[in-house]
């Protein structure tokens, strides 16, 4: 890439990446307590999947009880940092708070949560929870993201011996390598990770289950086995010049984004962005903080079929970046390095299998942009490679398939969870599954024929 | 045009809105300062023995982020002399002469001495004078304040000492800090007094300091019980007052004071007999700048009910002040929910779960739990409508048609005396009603 955006000042580049939610001051936090309503079996708690006791948590933050209110946060989500900072609350618990329905500001149970679990690590995190007498039984969890950590995290309470392996030298998965530095930090994702090992879990990082230790390795050692690798395959485009230097996948753009040493991540002056989830979302707001001059988005559908969320659709359009809707890439050109892209207009036909309206070219209607970067962000899915190592293990529409509640494979010893089984949605969700699947696992050791 | 002014025992001012004896009204400085702004009258700061204060002086109880809904003092009557605050008394009155000037007296309990402060304070000038019977802290451990307050006697013999010579109206200045404040009221009016000013602070400790386990506040790691005054006593002055009004040796008039901080809180005072009312917590707390809001809130509510007199307004809820054993046993009502404007928080559900009759029930509709009444076992108790978050969502609907009515004396009257439970259950069966 020859036409690199210029480099921003140090000061610049905090600033453009400076947390969009700060966090709560003691005085504030307790106002918004106290604005809580402490509804009774409340809305807010339903309405999130990991079922965090929110009225009581935050009831707990205005009496000035912090440490108890994060234990109440921690025994149903050990990713709570995360969540806190990163989870859509809009469509969860802030979405479900009350207030909305008096027409009223919800209240920012985010930042509560996030205040609460400050304090917990703030704190040198005090110990809240006394684990089960030892079982004995061992268990190894294949990935160290939120799905991963969580099972760890409950397994052990449950007295068992726990062994993560994660392929990346700092574990977290997405948490640690994905989401938006103004939103998390990688530094409150390794609190995560610490949080689990006080508990007693072994963490070995940068061991890819595959290759550097087999399957049958694991076999050996553990009773049961929890695999949480998300998604790592990312989507192909299919189209000529796909492969030109300046064509980039989102996550590995992001992954480098994540790492904070922004200078370092070249970017162009005019970057095209290839999809419309809160993935590619976070790649044109990225791309925008990091000094690019145009960033536009690129969707084959319109603003109506767009994966992403209403807010993250917000923040883009409020960062400057374009949206090209109704446009689909042909190809991408250039001489050794990235162009231009070729795109078609569409327009939108009869509701394909899922309901939305499928993307029909409109014929001549094709038109080249000249940009100095292209970023894929057309979905990722499970690799293959590693799964079809796993014997009979029932894999459906590229998901694991697992038990609801157990969250059992086909195959009796393996378990899953996160984005591996649900096609990707959110660490929430991973959390979530993680906790529920250790669960399974520990019921499952305790039957007399298993383990 | 509504008229505001009053005359409270013959002490006249443009509104009902005096300043209470306490910190707002020190000095001429701050007086005149508050009657710029608009204030109707001010008590100035007990005046008389030498005393000295300590710090720190005040208590708050916060609650739920809210600042000052009760405030405790352990401050002394004035710490400047008697000569400064005279001078400055009659400086005040000359300034505002349409102003109700009142000087707040207490000095040992002797005739001469008491005759002498008397004398010296109606040579200022001033409107009237109020006799503080009521600190609860410091003054009456030397036998005055509240030590007077709280023995119908003394306060019978010094309120005499005082009205046997003075030439201007008495207002003597009750302490809550007593079983039944009608004694001390009865021996002021039997003492010649004008009137009554009620309530003074109540004797209380704001709270202890989970840090250093002191009491709050601490004086050099000391403290001890104040008097409490503020929006959280209001209920308590209300019921005084209206003992004070109803009772029916007195009938004097009455200046209002404890917790008023809105024309609201004034007017409720008003409509349960109170013709000026006394401010001194919600000052403390903004500023003389309130009196604007006070006074044109009852303005606009004087003119939204037709009235053009406080006349009109004062001692109009009394007539609804009942015992017990008057009230209708056979009115009826149920709570009901208007499920458009329910917010689903579910707290009338958990409250009348766990603390009422368990006839709120959640029903799953339209993918929420929707709270619904079963009103045919609902008591009416009014625990829900309480804690319901939403205006005017529940409300308690009239079961009965209002057609019989009976109260516990009448049924006293009617059933076999001493009662049983048989004979109230069967009284209760033949109305329908089934305590449950
Ligand atoms: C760019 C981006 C931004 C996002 N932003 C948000 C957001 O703001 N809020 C939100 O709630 N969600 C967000 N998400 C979604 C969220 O990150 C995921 O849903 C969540 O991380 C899934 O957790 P997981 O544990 O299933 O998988 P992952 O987080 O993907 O973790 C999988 C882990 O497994 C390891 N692994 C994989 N294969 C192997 C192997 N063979 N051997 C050993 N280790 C292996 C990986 O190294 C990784 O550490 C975002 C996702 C992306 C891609
Ligand atoms: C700090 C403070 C000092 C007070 N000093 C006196 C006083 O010197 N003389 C007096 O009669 N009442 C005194 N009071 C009582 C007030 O005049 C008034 O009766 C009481 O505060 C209740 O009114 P409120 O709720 O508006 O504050 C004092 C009250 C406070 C808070």
């Amino acid at each position: 890439m020859n036409n690199i955006a210029p480099k921003l000042t140090p000061e610049e580049y905090e600033k453009n990446f400076a947390e969009i939610h700060p966090p709560f001051s003691k005085n504030s936090a307790m106002v918004e307590a106290n604005r809580c309503l402490y509804c009774y079996d409340s809305p807010c708690m339903k309405a999130c999947p990991t079922h965090i006791d929110i009225s009581t948590f935050i009831k707990k933050i205005a009496t000035g009880n912090v440490k108890g209110s994060a234990k109440t946060i921690l025994e149903s989500n050990w990713i709570a940092l995360t969540c806190a900072k990163a989870c859509p609350v809009a469509v969860l618990c802030e979405g479900a708070c009350v207030y909305n329905e008096r027409d009223e500001k919800p209240i920012e149970i985010g930042r509560l949560q996030r205040y609460a679990i400050d304090w917990y690590f703030g704190n040198g995190m005090p110990p809240l929870f006394s684990p089960a007498p030892p079982t004995g039984k061992s268990i190894g969890i294949i990935g160290g993201g939120p799905a991963g950590l969580s099972c760890a995290a409950e397994l052990c309470l449950l007295g068992h011996t726990v062994t993560v392996y994660d392929a990346k030298e700092i574990p977290g998965g997405l948490d640690t390598w994905g989401i938006a530095p103004y939103k998390t930090t990688q530094a409150d994702s390794i609190k995560e990770v610490k949080l689990v090992q006080s508990l007693g879990a072994t963490i070995m990082t940068k061991t890819m289950v595959g290759s550097d230790i087999t399957i049958d390795e694991l076999l050996k050692t553990h009773n049961a086995i929890f695999i949480g690798v998300g998604l790592n395959h990312p989507s192909r485009l299919n189209i000529e010049g796909e492969d030109l230097p300046g064509v980039h996948d989102a996550l590995a753009f992001i992954a480098r984004v994540t790492t904070r040493k922004w200078p370092s991540v070249n970017v162009g002056k005019r970057v095209a962005v290839i999809g419309a989830g809160n993935t590619a979302i976070d790649a044109v707001t990225e791309s925008k903080r990091l000094g690019a001059e145009q960033v536009m988005l690129i969707y084959r559908r319109s603003q109506n079929e767009m994966p992403a969320y209403e807010f993250e659709y917000e923040l883009a359009k409020s960062d400057g970046v374009e949206f090209h809707f109704l446009t689909s890439p042909l190809r991408i050109i250039g001489n050794g390095k990235v162009e231009a892209i070729e795109c078609t207009r569409m327009s939108l036909g009869k509701p394909d299998a899922e309901g939305r309206r499928a993307p029909i070219p409109v014929p001549g209607s094709e038109f080249r942009i000249p940009v100095d970067m292209v970023i894929k962000s057309v979905g990722q899915n499970i690799e293959e490679s590693f799964f079809s190592k796993i014997p009979n293990l029932k894999i459906e529409n590229g998901q694991v398939v697992v038990h609801p509640e157990s969250f059992q494979t086909s195959n009796p010893k393996f378990f899953a969870g996160g984005d591996c089984i649900n096609g990707g949605k959110e660490v929430v969700n991973a959390a979530a599954d993680g906790k529920r699947a250790a669960y399974g696992i520990d019921q499952w050791l305790r039957r007399p024929a298993n383990g | 045009m509504v008229d505001l002014s009053i005359s409270c025992g013959g002490i006249k001012s443009p509104n009902p809105f005096w300043l209470a004896s306490a910190p707002p009204t020190n000095s001429a400085y701050q007086v005149c300062k508050a009657f710029e702004a608009g204030w109707g009258g001010a008590v100035w700061k007990t005046i008389g023995e030498p005393v000295m204060n300590v710090v720190n002086r005040y208590g708050s109880v916060d609650y739920n982020g809210q600042k000052i809904l009760g405030l405790n003092n352990i401050e002394l009557i004035s710490d400047r002399p008697i000569e400064v605050n005279l001078r400055e008394i009659a400086e005040t009155k000359e300034l505002w002469p349409d102003r109700a000037v009142i000087a707040s007296l207490m000095v040992e309990s002797d005739r001469q001495v008491w005759h002498d402060m008397v004398m010296r304070a109606i040579d200022t000038g001033c409107d009237g004078i109020e006799l503080n019977y009521g600190c609860p802290h410091g003054m009456s451990e030397r036998g005055m304040g509240a030590a007077v307050g709280q023995v119908p006697e003394y306060c019978e013999m010094i309120t005499k000492w005082v009205t046997e010579i003075s030439t201007i109206p008495v207002l003597v200045k009750l302490t809550p800090n007593v079983t039944d404040v009608r004694y001390p009221g009865r021996a002021a009016k039997k003492a010649g007094a004008q009137g009554l000013s009620l309530i003074n602070t109540i004797n209380t400790i704001m709270g202890v300091n989970l840090d250093t386990l002191e009491v709050n506040p601490s004086v050099d790691g000391k403290g001890g019980h104040g008097g409490y005054a503020g929006p959280a006593v209001k209920p308590i002055a209300l019921n005084m007052v209206s003992q004070i009004a109803t009772d029916k040796e007195i009938g004097l008039p009455i200046s209002g004071i404890g917790g008023i901080s809105t024309w609201r809180d004034a007017l409720e005072f008003i409509l349960l007999g109170a013709t000026s009312v006394q401010v001194c917590t919600a000052v403390m707390h903004y500023g003389f700048r309130i009196i604007d809001d006070l006074v044109e809130g009852m303005s606009n509510w004087m003119e939204e009910k037709k009235f053009t007199s406080l006349n009109q307004v004062r001692g109009k809820s009394l007539l609804g002040i009942s015992d017990f054993g008057n009230l209708n046993l056979l009115y009826k009502t149920t709570a009901r929910i208007d499920e458009t404007k329910c917010i689903h928080c579910n707290l009338c559900h958990i409250a009348c779960e766990d603390s009422a009759h368990q006839c709120i029930d959640l029903v799953a509709v339209n993918g929420h739990m929707q709270p619904r009444v079963r009103e045919d076992d609902c008591v009416g108790c009014r625990l829900c409508f309480i804690v319901c978050p939403v205006e005017s969502c529940i409300s308690m609907v009239r079961k009965d048609d209002g057609t019989e009515a009976i109260t516990w004396n009448e049924l006293m009257k009617q059933l076999p005396q001493p009662l049983t439970w048989q004979a109230l259950r069967s009284f209760q069966a033949k109305h329908g009603i089934d305590i449950h």
